[in-house]
């Protein structure tokens, strides 16, 4: 479904991705683990088109999106949930999501779409004309995701989830993200820092040192690799 | 009394024409953190298109009416225009540079299009036909309220309810105010942001060029020159009511509007500047942000 294809990436002259492939297949829950400052966000910010690549190929259901504008690649079904939640703060709860679907014209189905988040996450609901900025952690990742998932995205990103949340919420937010990945088969491509937590529910992962993919494998091989569990499962 | 109401009716117009403008100020520093120092000459390009339109609309014997609702439209499409251009070849380009740049460019900007007029039309002030029909409304107070003023306060208020409801109600509006709070994650949900700063800088170079039209008509006389002035004074209003904040802007005007209108009556007409800028200064002094302005939030 996605294909990174020796993709090298660049902050003016410093290089972030070196020479990164990794292919997601459809329905797959696939993770990217590493350390802080390893190129985890900058390799969802070049899938999204926010920081180019200067160099490879990213395809996307056999289109090639490397250099397209980010509304474009929105446009052909691939959401993004960034780093820190990053909800519009002086927006409503309703608002933020109704931006999720910018790109949307179908009313009838957005109606449903709605439906279903309120369904998933009652307390968003019960926010719904509060200003974004005012919820609380765990309930601004919730809003995150659900404004991600009312564009009905095809493959969805998801930068660091867990980053700054409660054990219970962590928790819930998981579930809530395989719950989506089997109800909509809408293939996750998650990037953590909690690599533990990710390995379990990922069917497979790659693990990125220094802007290089140095491991490739399913999630069970990687939880009982010993210099995974070495270097990110502090075992 | 009536001499209270005569100057806070003149107040009120004064400060919704310079509202007119300082929403052009306020809406382009929400979404690229710009002062765009060349929206005063919008404003008064607008006002020389007007002059033109309504000339030839003259001798092709409309009437006042007729004429005044064409030349502004003429005015706000022409100022929009030149607004949409001025983005492209000042800006734009710049979108990556350090700060200091797009403002030195919109100061230069500002500059090319004063002297650009001036070559094209003329260096001394130029007659404006009162395109506002005098008729009396409010006997016997209409010394109190000419019906220019009126019909200014009216046009400023339908064009305010009706910006409110296009940012509050409309995708281009959500869109807009996306942007303003976050605009990588704005271009993440698929907003295209480029559409939305070119969209921001057509609406105020309208908002201008409607103002211009009304206050030229007012006052009876334009020249080159005008849109720096009133560009300051706009300026000036958006600071004061927090610039980036739409009713904040409108709010920082009439203020602004009404002070001077009251230093104008009751001490001196020499004294209207010193009293709005030192309005401006006690204000800064205890809400460094603005009236309604949001103090910066950090971002983490």
């Amino acid at each position: 479904m996605l294909r990174v294809n020796g993709v090298s990436t660049y902050y003016g002259n410093i290089q972030a991705l070196k020479n990164i492939s990794m292919e997601v297949s459809e329905g797959e829950i696939i993770t990217l683990i590493g350390a802080n400052g390893a190129g985890k966000t900058t390799t969802l910010m070049s899938i999204s088109g926010l920081v180019p690549p200067r160099q490879g190929e990213i395809i996307f259901k056999d289109r090639p999106i490397h250099g397209m504008s980010p509304e474009k690649i929105v446009a052909l079904g691939i959401s993004q949930v960034p780093e820190g939640r990053r909800i519009f703060p002086y927006l409503t709860v309703a608002e933020n999501l109704d931006m999720g679907t910018f790109l949307r014209n179908d009313k009838d189905n957005i109606r449903k779409d709605l439906a279903y988040i309120w369904d998933l996450f009652p307390i968003l609901s019960k926010r719904r004309h509060q200003a974004g900025g005012t919820l609380s952690g765990g309930e601004q990742q919730m809003l995150a995701i659900s404004r991600a998932l009312m564009a009905r995205p095809k493959l969805l990103l998801l930068d660091e989830p867990s980053l700054g949340l409660a054990p219970l919420i962590v928790r819930q937010i998981f579930e809530i993200i395989m719950k989506i990945n089997i109800e909509n088969n809408t293939t996750i491509f998650l990037v953590e820092q909690n690599a533990n937590l990710a390995l379990k529910v990922a069917h497979r992962g790659y693990v990125m040192e220094n802007g290089a993919i140095t491991m490739a494998d399913s999630a069970p091989n990687l939880l009982s690799n010993e210099a995974v569990k070495k270097a990110y499962l502090g075992l | 009394m009536e001499y209270f109401f005569e100057l806070f009716l003149g107040g009120l117009t004064r400060g919704s024409i310079y509202a007119l403008i300082a929403l052009g100020y306020t809406m382009v520093y929400g979404i690229i953190e710009l002062i765009n120092f060349a929206h005063g000459e919008i404003y008064m390009i607008g006002a020389f298109t007007a002059l033109i339109v309504a000339s030839v609309l003259t001798v092709m014997g409309l009437n006042e009416f007729a004429i005044l609702v064409l030349a502004s439209i003429a005015a706000a499409v022409y100022s929009a225009a030149y607004g949409y251009t001025v983005e492209k070849i000042a800006y734009k380009p710049l979108r990556h540079a350090p700060r200091l740049s797009p403002l030195i460019s919109a100061i230069g900007m500002s500059i090319f299009l004063q002297n650009y007029v001036l070559l094209a039309q003329t260096s001394d002030f130029l007659p404006f036909p009162s395109l506002i029909p005098d008729f009396e409304f409010w006997e016997p107070y209409s010394h109190l309220l000419r019906s220019t003023q009126l019909v200014i306060l009216v046009t400023t208020t339908v064009i305010m309810v009706l910006l409110t409801l296009l940012i509050k109600y409309t995708k281009i509006g959500k869109a807009m105010r996306a942007t303003a709070q976050d605009r990588s994650m704005a271009m993440l949900v698929g907003v295209n942001v480029n559409q939305v700063i070119s969209m921001t800088f057509v609406i105020g170079s309208c908002l201008a060029a409607v103002g211009g039209v009304l206050i030229a008509s007012h006052i009876g006389q334009i020249n080159f020159f005008i849109g720096f002035i009133a560009g300051i004074k706009a300026f000036t209003a958006a600071v004061l009511g927090g610039v980036g904040s739409i009713p904040g802007a409108v709010l920082g005007s009439l203020i602004l509007g009404l002070t001077e209108s009251f230093a104008t009556g009751y001490v001196s007409s020499d004294y209207e500047d010193v009293f709005a800028f030192a309005l401006l200064v006690l204000i800064l002094i205890f809400r460094p942000a603005g009236l309604l302005g949001r103090s910066t939030m950090q971002k983490v």
